[in-house]
């Protein structure tokens, strides 16, 4: 059970009032029109998968209802940071 | 090797069953092979059977940092069924549930593979005509299967609540009678017999911690116990743990790996003689030859390699098989686990080539690769022999994600297995 730090509610509540989405940082490309189908493929499919520290999207859906980004460790489960959108992470993989 | 027999088990019970051969070697592995297996599991002993067996390669080695059949394959419900909407996903599982109907007799080792039956239950008007079309598709494809409606499936399972009480009543369900379930534990070990007796050794406690890769191919793996270890051709099965695999050898996968929990009650007298499953309320259950319920339903929603899950996940699966089944509101619940699936966008498996040469991966199968165990081998193991992918995996590249050719099969597989 996780209990995570919403930081736009500025409280800790139970896992259950969140939804995961996945990866974050995940960047569009800018000019879609002129990608390759394997730059195309790689943004819609391909993540990172790793066993260690990962940055992923939350969303506070029986709350504010706004997304934010949290690394994560993804064997011990522990919550590293929580940081909003448009931020970057001070915790990273080496 | 000893043949296993009914006069066997006679003769063995004069010396009180203390004299059985080990049903497998220990040995320390080549400096070579012709092909290294890493991962073994279900779907790479499965390989290497039929590496020895169909294509006389049996200069093989499976390497596995755990013990045999220790991951997902001693982790999961036991279901088969081969009942999947697409033409290539259907012919996929359709030709392991062929391998599944004979595999006892082919190993010489009874895997307990029991055709009872799977219900996949409808609760809403949309979910019967997913149903009509993914029973049709099945037929068209030679795969057998029915639609009910609520009071045929009420006459298979009397203790299903088939009633218009129901939160999410059931308005019927698909029926495949060849599906069913098999021990999981003895599918590793049966093939993992059949591949020893042919030659292949089986190296358990090994870590394969990098790829060996020159000028773009592969040519061996580096291991925590042994060094380095050549061979020809990598066959990649590791489940969970593709992802992390793929890094090592510089490309990525579209798979993300989840937890996925499931869990077993208090053994209890016959009560449940098929497969019941439930997309809708999410959940699905069957009853062991122990006699336990075996319950599972989706998978954790974040990514995990922890092997264990949340508890909401199994206070929402057990909520599902209380709302189909209020007679088991009482039962007591014995063990709960998790495994670590690696799940893949269109909900189907990878069998592929990959960016390195003579690099080959078979990963993906998400939530239910138990029951491909037999097919996903075969076909995998006539792909290494031959260097090019079989018919049936032909399909299933990992290049689709970037073609768009997905075979999304998240109806029939996205959330029951």
């Amino acid at each position: 059970m996780f209990y995570i730090y919403c930081p736009y509610c500025g409280e800790h509540r139970e896992e259950e009032e969140f939804h995961n989405h996945g990866q974050a940082h995940i960047e569009r490309p800018k000019d879609p029109d002129s990608c390759t189908d394997e730059e195309w493929g790689n943004y819609m499919f391909f993540r990172k998968n790793p066993k260690g520290l990962h940055h992923e999207i939350w969303v506070h859906a029986a709350g504010c209802r706004k997304f934010f980004n949290v690394t994560r460790h993804t064997v011990t489960y522990e919550i590293k940071e929580v940081y909003k959108m448009g931020e970057q992470p001070k915790v990273v993989a080496e | 090797m000893q043949q296993y027999s009914g006069f066997g088990l006679l003769k063995h019970s004069l010396s009180h069953h203390e004299n059985w051969q080990r049903v497998w070697r220990n040995p320390t592995p080549k400096k070579k092979y012709d092909v290294i297996i890493v991962g073994g599991g279900g779907h790479g002993l499965a390989t290497a059977y039929y590496l020895a067996k169909e294509h006389n390669i049996t200069n093989v080695a499976v390497i596995e940092k755990g013990y045999l059949g220790g991951g997902n394959t001693a982790r999961n419900t036991t279901i088969v069924r081969s009942n999947y909407l697409w033409d290539e996903a259907g012919r996929l599982y359709e030709h392991a549930m062929k391998l599944w109907e004979g595999l006892s007799q082919d190993l010489n080792y009874n895997v307990m593979f029991s055709q009872r039956g799977c219900l996949n239950l409808g609760h809403t008007l949309q979910d019967m005509r997913d149903i009509e079309r993914r029973v049709n598709a099945n037929r068209l494809n030679g795969i057998d299967g029915e639609v009910l409606d609520a009071k045929q499936v009420n006459e298979i399972v009397p203790i299903l609540d088939c009633s218009d009480n129901a939160r999410y009543p059931v308005m019927g369900a698909s029926w495949q009678p060849r599906a069913g379930v098999a021990r999981h534990d003895a599918v590793a070990w049966g093939f993992a017999r059949g591949a020893d007796m042919r030659g292949v050794d089986l190296i358990q406690q090994t870590e394969v911690l990098d790829f060996i890769i020159e000028d773009g191919t592969v040519t061996g793996v580096k291991t925590d116990r042994y060094g380095d270890i050549m061979a020809d051709k990598v066959g990649c099965v590791v489940a969970g743990h593709s992802g992390v695999m793929a890094a090592k050898a510089g490309f990525e996968l579209p798979l993300e790996s989840h937890p996925l929990q499931a869990l077993v009650s208090e053994p209890i007298k016959p009560i449940l003689d098929t497969v019941v499953m439930s997309n809708h309320v999410h959940g699905y259950a069957s009853q062991s030859d122990k006699g336990d319920l075996v319950i599972g339903a989706g998978i954790d929603s974040y990514l995990g390699y922890g092997q264990r899950g949340s508890y909401p996940t199994i206070e929402h699966t057990v909520q599902a098989i209380v709302e189909m089944f209020p007679i088991f509101s009482r039962v007591r619940m014995n063990r709960q686990w998790g495994g670590i699936v690696d799940t893949c966008p269109d909900a189907c498996p990878i069998i592929s080539k990959t960016p390195v040469k003579n690099l080959y991966f078979n990963c993906g199968w998400g939530t239910g690769g138990f029951k491909a165990t037999p097919g996903s081998g075969n076909v995998f193991a006539a792909s290494l022999a031959k260097g090019e992918m079989h018919e049936i995996a032909e399909p299933f590249s990992m290049f689709r994600f970037h073609n768009g050719a997905l075979i999304d099969e998240h109806g029939a597989a996205g959330v029951a297995h």
